[in-house]
């Protein structure tokens, strides 16, 4: 069965995504209201400027229902921005988040665009063959809760981490023509279909 | 190995700022209202583009401590302005850390033949451009994204319409070519034939590609995504208008919501003045910005 996913179109790499998932065989709406968040099976939280997407959140009560959802064990993924705006907490910073996985968030913790990069990383979850991740002024993962898996580190910094029904990875798999990390989220979003 | 600088880093971030606004700010105040309505980036500058154009004379980089100011005081990008064909101006804002580099035809250029070589450069740049050829050259030489040159510092998007409009018109056409026609197309537009091949293929720019120069609504900013831009640059649209702080924020909103007329009509409401505009016929032509590049 055909699933439809929501990506979340407020500011951002959302149209990457688009892409990624229509490849796989998905449905894609684009969310920038509340009322788009209906009747969809998993939701993308792309990358972006988690300020501005925050922002952006608390007009229309787009990030109350998204938290309500995430409750009701809708399938959520965040990349980058999205990890941001998943953490509960945000180190040194006021800014909103949705508060949904139990894990602190380290800002552009890799450095300024100028120590942006790309690599090849190991996700055990996904195989042998690395994947390759590229980190734009990317968080990572500085706290972690013992019920958060670790998918995959990089230099000792968690990076990729799931949680239940929710996963979050630092890096951009929406930038590389690798599918594999959006076929484990629908992976995921069948799994808890069935439920 | 981690590999920096990449062209895949280069564009990425472009893509990230994609359906935001990126607003020119003059001091750290001004940069945090900008992030706190909304920006997804700002442009650190020393003088806003009407006030570049009033004061005439020689436009050049800013003082690096503005620079360095303004990335202390917010967490989202900061970009900075080189003059055209000025690589130690770039080298400079490369080593402040600056998070993308403007080319500009804002500032006075310092080359009039040649732009910088700017895959020399770890930090990636944005060009402005008015025609499919102008973007495909930027390009070439490194740009990893482009945006509508407009005419800056007027708040009147006319021009800005008319390079968006002529570049979409220009990738139509290449799409509808057979391949024997396109080297000549390369050749007529003074453009790389490998780039006119991916756009022929792609039917778009293989960059993301921002609307700029003369945006000072949020009517102006929801036109130009209608037109099919990825995002926004305001430049004196905010500072110079009456109430900079809801102009901003309603900016940001008109930008997500382009398509949503009803949500275009909440946001315009009460905004006070805009900045003061200018009629384009009134401008000599050795004023133009948008002429300098080549």
């Amino acid at each position: 069965m055909k699933r439809r996913i929501g990506v979340l179109a407020l500011q951002g790499a959302f149209r990457e995504h688009r892409i990624a998932l229509e490849s796989l065989g998905a449905e894609v709406v684009e969310v920038r209201k509340s009322s788009e968040l209906d009747q969809i099976d998993g939701l993308i939280i792309p990358g972006g400027e988690s300020t501005t997407m925050g922002k952006l959140m608390q007009v229309d009560g787009l990030g109350d229902k998204i938290k309500d959802l995430a409750g009701k064990d809708l399938p959520i993924f965040g990349t980058c921005a999205g990890m941001i705006m998943m953490s509960k907490k945000i180190s040194n910073s006021q800014q909103y988040s949705l508060e949904l996985m139990d894990v602190t968030a380290e800002r552009n913790a890799f450095g300024r665009q100028i120590a942006s990069f790309e690599t090849d990383l190991n996700v055990p979850a996904l195989g042998s063959e690395p994947v390759r991740a590229v980190f734009i002024r990317a968080p990572y993962i500085k706290d972690i809760a013992p019920n958060v898996g670790i998918l995959a580190e990089y230099e000792g910094k968690v990076v990729f981490a799931r949680q239940g029904n929710m996963i979050a990875s630092a890096f951009h798999p929406e930038l590389t023509p690798d599918r594999r990390v959006h076929q484990y989220f629908l992976d995921i979003v069948e799994e808890y279909a069935g439920k | 190995m981690a590999e920096v600088g990449s062209w895949k880093v280069k564009t990425g971030l472009a893509e990230m700022l994609k359906g935001g606004v990126i607003m020119d700010v003059t001091t750290p105040e001004q940069a945090k209202i900008a992030e706190e309505a909304g920006a997804c980036a700002v442009m650190a500058l020393e003088r806003v583009p009407a006030d570049i154009r009033a004061a005439g004379g020689v436009a050049r980089m800013a003082d690096p401590n503005v620079i360095l100011r303004i990335m202390d005081a917010v967490t989202i990008p900061v970009m900075a302005k080189a003059r055209i064909g000025h690589f130690v101006e770039a080298q400079i804002l490369e080593a402040l850390g600056v998070d993308y580099i403007d080319e500009s035809e804002v500032l006075t250029p310092a080359d009039d033949l040649y732009h910088i070589d700017k895959n020399q450069f770890k930090v990636p740049f944005v060009c402005g451009s008015r025609n499919l050829g102008e973007a495909l050259r930027r390009i070439g030489e490194g740009a990893a994204m482009i945006r509508t040159k407009g005419e800056p510092g007027t708040g009147n998007v006319v021009e800005a319409v008319r390079h968006m409009r002529t570049v979409m018109s220009e990738i139509r056409q290449l799409t509808t070519m057979p391949k024997e026609e396109l080297m000549t197309a390369a050749k007529n537009m003074g453009a790389p034939y490998d780039l006119v091949l991916y756009v022929a293929e792609h039917g778009k720019l293989p960059v993301v590609n921002f609307a700029a120069g003369g945006i000072s609504t949020p009517a102006d900013a929801a036109l130009m995504m209608q037109l099919g831009v990825d995002g926004v640059f305001v430049g004196s649209g905010i500072f110079k208008s009456s109430d900079p702080k809801a102009r901003a924020k309603a900016i940001v909103l008109a930008t997500t919501h382009y398509n949503d007329p009803k949500t275009l009509a909440e946001v315009s409401k009460d905004l006070g003045e805009p900045m003061p505009g200018l009629e384009i016929s009134t401008i000599s032509a050795n004023e133009r910005m948008q002429d300098r590049g080549w």
